[in-house]
């Protein structure tokens, strides 16, 4: 059961709650109350469909940084045998806010990289917050040039507020991390496909996310700047990231419908951390669909329709 | 060198106004005899800051430059022809506010969006060379600027001409969402094909050169220079503040911080720019003819 809840989640929880009391105390005293239980269960189930069909963008921005959603580690252990963990940028150190190794995706090995949040405040305190550093996106780039040499696919989770902004961050080139990553990745040969499964937060997301495929589970965001910081600027007031939500078109529907992204993981009903393990299957069918498709084309063509892809992307005229 | 295509527009032509990105750094003010300088104080006139390519006489500050100002002190007299002047702005998610500051900018610059490019030559030697605008809503990158960027990539790969990109911009549009994050990877592709292709890519990065401008192809040239004092950096300096809650050394996220760490290869006068940039093509010049002035 979930631990934190939002304010449009209540109702549903609360009538879930009461449905399992029913339940235990029918159970206990022998009382069948079969025909009760299974009116508040479709009541439940409706409920669940009118809230989750209809969330608004600062809903699902919720529901994308909500605690509880499981992270790249929590995929990684649901969609991948023979996980082995690998570390450091060889440079300067191991960011712990990027996940990396090398797994199997039914029988093939591929390269994982993933930013990770934690689930918990010593968790989000150990994984800085899923900020990354400069030495996170090296670790990345690493990974995936290590990928290319034996031709295994790369999967990128991308779940982070933005890139860490501190002195230390500016000393190590954040900048210069991102672009090089961002430079790479147009040319690596072989398939990446990148997943953005909760808060795809501006450079800092856009720098695990160049690849042949750019996937969003229903609930993630992707957007340019938080809404908060959007609203800041545009009414002075951070408050209005509802309306900023709206105006920056950053759920996965709306940027799917402006050809921004190339497709979207269907969710549990109630979203991503009310089912792990229902997500992580729907996530498992559309990688598997990917990456059969991706793997079929030879590494040279699969660079130039990457190029040609985001050539694209702007240039309306 | 230069294609019939190119189109040949009046670039030096003066705006007639600016939008006040920072008041005090603002020299250009029309009709202004007498400027004080944001660092040191001095009272400048107008004419004669211009003269010194808008730097202070005494501290040397140096006040931003429009692209136009920017390229007509780069360039060799009459060698700019403007190319890609014709693609529109749009505005792809109907973002509140945008279509007028869009107008407002455009009236204020007389540019269509915050990027000036085209092929020139400097003391001689050809380039593919663009410039931001500064004072274009803050300089920032939505599609028209990062797709005028890759048109000139590809153009430099295409003519086996040298690239060169001052960049002076707050970030990505926040206006354009998305689509700007992705002109990130679209320049950043660009600048790949241009590596690939053995083409020059000389970038300088002048005040205020942020955000998603940084954490893309600005940093990606063969040569990274720089102007003295210029902000130079990924987050916002107030954000970053905020973040850290302590006070950041006072040279933080200048170009001489940048050269500290490594991050870009040297610091130039504004006086000492043009020749620079002219060593570097002619250390460049295998299969290069040189113009004639």
């Amino acid at each position: 059961m979930a631990k934190m809840l939002l304010d449009f989640e209540k109702p549903v929880v609360e009538l879930e709650n009461r449905i399992a009391e029913i339940k235990n105390y029918t159970g206990e005293k022998g009382i069948d109350l079969g025909v009760e239980i299974e009116i508040l269960e479709k009541r439940a189930l409706d409920l669940k469909k009118e809230i989750y069909q209809n969330l608004t963008p600062w809903q699902r921005t919720q529901l994308a940084r909500h605690v509880e959603r499981p992270n790249a580690l929590d995929y990684i252990r649901m969609l991948f045998t023979d996980w082995l963990a690998l570390s450091g940028d060889r440079f300067f150190g191991d960011d712990p806010a990027i996940v990396g190794g090398i797994g199997k995706f039914e029988g093939i090995p591929v390269t994982v990289i993933g930013q990770v949040k934690g689930h918990n405040t010593k968790e989000n305190l150990a994984r800085n917050f899923g900020m990354t550093h400069p030495e996170g996106f090296r670790k990345c780039l690493r990974l995936v040039q290590q990928a290319a040499k034996f031709h295994r696919p790369v999967i990128s989770f991308i779940d982070t507020p933005g890139a860490y902004s501190g002195i230390d961050a500016e000393e190590g080139g954040q900048a210069w991390a991102i672009a090089s990553n961002l430079r790479a990745f147009a040319q690596v040969k072989t398939p990446v496909i990148s997943v953005i499964n909760g808060e795809g937060g501006s450079g800092g997301a856009m720098a695990l996310g160049v690849g042949d495929a750019l996937l969003m589970l229903e609930n993630a965001i992707f957007s340019v700047i938080s809404p908060e910081g959007c609203a800041a600027i545009l009414w002075k007031d951070a408050s209005k990231a509802p309306e900023a939500a709206e105006a920056m078109k950053m759920t996965a529907s709306e940027l799917l419908r402006l050809g921004l992204i190339d497709g979207i993981v269907p969710e549990p009903l109630g979203g991503a951390h009310r089912d792990p393990q229902g997500s992580a299957g729907a996530l498992r069918q559309e990688l598997r669909q990917v990456l059969q498709a991706l793997q079929q084309v030879d590494p040279e063509t699969l660079v130039e329709l990457r190029w040609k892809r985001l050539r694209s992307i702007g240039s309306s005229k | 060198m230069v294609g019939s295509d190119y189109m040949f527009k009046d670039l030096f032509r003066k705006p007639q106004r600016y939008i006040t990105v920072r008041s005090d750094a603002m020299p250009q003010e029309k009709g202004t005899l007498w400027i004080k300088c944001p660092e040191c104080g001095e009272i400048l006139y107008a004419r004669e800051l211009e003269k010194n390519l808008n730097v202070c006489r005494k501290c040397s500050h140096h006040f931003r430059l429009s692209a136009p100002e920017r390229l007509a002190i780069t360039l060799d007299e009459d060698s700019f022809l403007e190319l890609d002047a014709d693609l529109d702005t749009v505005d792809p998610l109907s973002f509140p506010e945008y279509k007028d500051k869009l107008a407002r900018a455009q009236e204020a610059t007389g540019l269509q969006d915050a990027i000036l490019t085209g092929a020139g030559a400097i003391l001689g030697w050809p380039v593919l060379v663009g410039a931001f605008e500064p004072h274009f809503i803050m300089g920032s990158m939505g599609s028209v600027v990062g797709e005028k960027i890759t048109r000139l990539a590809e153009r430099a790969i295409e003519k086996k001409l040298p690239l060169l990109l001052f960049s002076a911009s707050g970030g990505a549009r926040m206006q354009e969402g998305v689509f700007s994050l992705m002109q990130m990877a679209k320049t950043c592709a660009a600048i790949a094909r241009l590596n690939e292709a053995g083409i020059l890519y000389i970038s300088v990065l002048t005040d205020p050169t942020t955000g998603g401008v940084t954490a893309s192809f600005a940093t990606l040239g063969d040569i990274i220079i720089a102007e003295p004092g210029a902000l130079i950096g990924f987050a916002g300096r107030r954000v970053t503040e905020q973040t850290l809650k302590e006070k950041l050394p006072p040279d933080f996220q200048t170009a001489e911080f940048c050269l500290k760490h490594g991050l870009i290869d040297l610091v130039a006068p504004r006086q000492d720019m043009k020749p620079t940039l002219a060593r570097i093509l002619s250390l460049h010049s295998d299969n290069i003819e040189r113009v004639d002035n």
